[in-house]
């Protein structure tokens, strides 16, 4: 049992930060907080696209560097996703910075109360 | 090949920004006139594949442009074309609209065409981006807090329907969607001999379809979509509603049965049964749901739910041992005909509400005589949607029902009959209010004030879904025929 989780610790952090990351997103009452909490979801997801590549005793995949690489394909798309991840917490952000000028709140149960107010 | 060679950097030069209205306007004619093309060549000549950069298939990334592909390229680009008919008066305006709009249709036409499992997450979330700016684009509070909230919902929904691509990566090392069906064949790049019953695969097809069913939403996953559908412009709302969940509807349809095949659920029948019953949930919730609103537009929303729910049920049905030629042929007709009509009554719910101020239903009380060309189109659309017979949505219901029947499901069949009638009980309501219900006399001081002018082209791209309604329901039997290649394809057992 100790020697699995040894061998497959990548994953084990990868399913903890998933969770971690989902409850965030699920049960902050702030926006910023539940934003993070989709980042380190989409982290976890990133760490377990490199943890696939990951060849034992490979090096970076560089064409010099001698024989057993790790599989480049993964990487390339975790590359692609950081950047999509990125956009979306940008635009996040900036409707966030939005909603705190018009309710004057990052709180969802303050913003509800506002908005059954009005 | 030259004519999808065209697209392709067309559809990437569209992250520049426009000048507006006119730039959109012709990019949007010349991407229908492109799909046209590309859609002529293809019914002529047989897909077409385009390898995006020289890199050959396994390695690089394809286009694949077959029959099914090629029509809802034109379905994206006719109704994205419709739309600006309606923004041009209507809708929100500025060029950071337009350009937000092209990103959009950039991503929806990604959709459709792509080739390649994660090429597929990117559009997706080109799409989803453009679509949270647009919703946020009403300067009313309540919208950013819908967009952000479908930004959360959505973007953890795409990272579900990532890690089901990187667990059938892990398990076929291959993205290209027609590599991987092999290599879960058996054959392919990975030749690791059949591989449907493994775990990673099972596990995989679940993440897939949680992902895609959150931006479908399908019942329990969508919770963002009501409030989202509600609270955007009313131009932006017809084109959100016509073909953000379309899409997403087209790439779980296709990665079930182009990447997964028939065979895998007959390894996994357990998959197939999941897929019916996730979506008759659906169905059922999204109309009940539907039954008791009372503002237009989140009635419209919910019943895009139960719509959705249907195209799913109906792709479950068809992936079973039965053969499912109809249930298939009736899952797109109805895709297409949902998005056609429900982009129409968006529309035209926002005409009444320009027009006369009408955003409850209460307010909708005789207006069938003082705007009767857009209720007359309202109630056409409507009656559309409950499947009376000259309508789209009469020939894909049709189809579903013959096909779950001919497939041995005859739950679906009957879950189409249910439909149809919560689908009418919540349509009579809406063209009751709009010509029996008389104006009650307290209402009438707050209504009578009503309204901003409505432009031609608003009206016009209501009368225009109402007009292709009725003419695709005729027409049933050429859509039928210009899928029949690719039907036998995927489904000839």
């Amino acid at each position: 049992m100790i020697e699995a989780l040894e061998a497959r610790f990548a994953f084990l952090v990868v399913t903890v930060l998933l969770g971690v990351g989902l409850y965030m997103a699920v049960a902050s009452p702030s926006l910023v907080k539940k934003l993070i909490g989709v980042n380190l979801f989409q982290t976890a997801v990133f760490l377990f696209f490199i943890a696939l590549a990951y060849v034992d005793g490979g090096s970076a995949p560089i064409l010099t560097n001698p024989a057993p690489h790790a599989s480049p394909l993964p990487q390339v798309i975790v590359l692609t996703a950081i950047v999509v991840g990125v956009a979306v917490t940008a635009l996040g952000l900036a409707l966030i910075i939005r909603i705190y000028h018009q309710y004057g709140s990052l709180r969802t149960d303050t913003v509800e109360e506002v908005r059954l107010r009005e | 090949m030259p004519i999808l060679a065209a697209t392709v950097p067309l559809v990437l030069g569209r992250r520049v920004d426009g000048i507006g209205w006119t730039v959109a306007t012709v990019v949007g004619i010349a991407h229908l006139g492109l799909a046209g093309t590309l859609a002529w060549g293809v019914l002529d000549g047989g897909p077409v594949v385009h390898e995006l950069g020289g890199f050959p298939a396994p390695i690089g990334i394809v286009l694949v442009a077959d029959e099914l592909a090629c029509l809802l390229a034109l379905l994206v680009s006719a109704v994205a074309t419709g739309v600006l008919a309606y923004t041009r008066r209507g809708g929100p305006r500025g060029w950071s609209f337009y350009s937000v709009y092209l990103l959009l249709l950039a991503g929806l036409s990604g959709m459709t065409l792509t080739g390649d499992l994660f090429n597929l997450f990117v559009f997706l979330e080109i799409t989803g981006i453009a679509t949270y700016a647009l919703i946020a684009a009403r300067p009313a509070p309540s919208a950013a807090l819908a967009a952000l909230k479908y930004l959360v919902v959505g973007t953890v929904g795409a990272t579900f329907y990532l890690i089901g691509v990187g667990l059938l990566f892990a398990a076929t090392g291959t993205l290209n969607m027609a590599d991987v069906a092999a290599s879960l064949a058996g054959g392919g790049s990975a030749g690791l001999g059949v591989l449907y019953g493994e775990p990673l695969v099972v596990a995989g097809f679940g993440f897939v379809v949680a992902g895609l069913g959150t931006k479908i939403a399908l019942f329990p996953l969508h919770t963002w979509q009501p409030d989202a559908y509600a609270e955007a412009p009313d131009g932006v709302s017809t084109l959100v509603a016509a073909l953000v969940g379309t899409t997403a509807a087209y790439a779980l349809l296709r990665v079930v049965v182009d990447v997964f095949t028939v065979d895998f659920f007959a390894a996994v029948p357990a998959a197939r049964w999941a897929l019916i019953a996730i979506g008759s949930v659906s169905v059922v919730a999204g109309s009940a749901l539907a039954a008791i609103q009372r503002r237009p537009k989140r009635l419209l929303a919910y019943s895009s739910v139960s719509h959705f729910g249907l195209v799913v049920a109906a792709v479950g049905v068809a992936v079973g041992p039965g053969g499912g030629y109809y249930a298939l042929l009736g899952a797109i007709v109805h895709l297409f005909g949902h998005a056609v009509m429900k982009g129409g009554l968006f529309a035209g719910v926002g005409v009444l509400a320009t027009a006369a101020d009408a955003r409850h239903l209460e307010a909708y009380a005789e207006l069938g005589r003082r705007h009767p060309v857009p209720a007359a189109a309202v109630s056409v659309l409507g009656l559309g949607l409950v499947g009376v017979p000259p309508s789209v949505g009469f020939v894909g219901k049709w189809f579903i029902a013959v096909g779950a029947l001919e497939a041995g499901v005859p739950v679906v069949a009957g879950l189409v009959v249910l439909m149809t009638l919560l689908t009418l009980a919540y349509v009579a309501r809406v063209i009751e209010r709009l010509y029996v219900v008389p104006r009650p006399a307290i209402a009438g001081t707050l209504a009578s004030d009503g309204g901003r002018p409505t432009s031609r082209g608003m009206v016009a791209v209501v009368v225009a879904a109402a007009v292709v309604t009725v003419g695709l329901g005729l027409l049933g039997g050429a859509l039928e025929a210009a899928l029949a290649p690719y039907l036998e394809g995927v489904v000839a057992g």
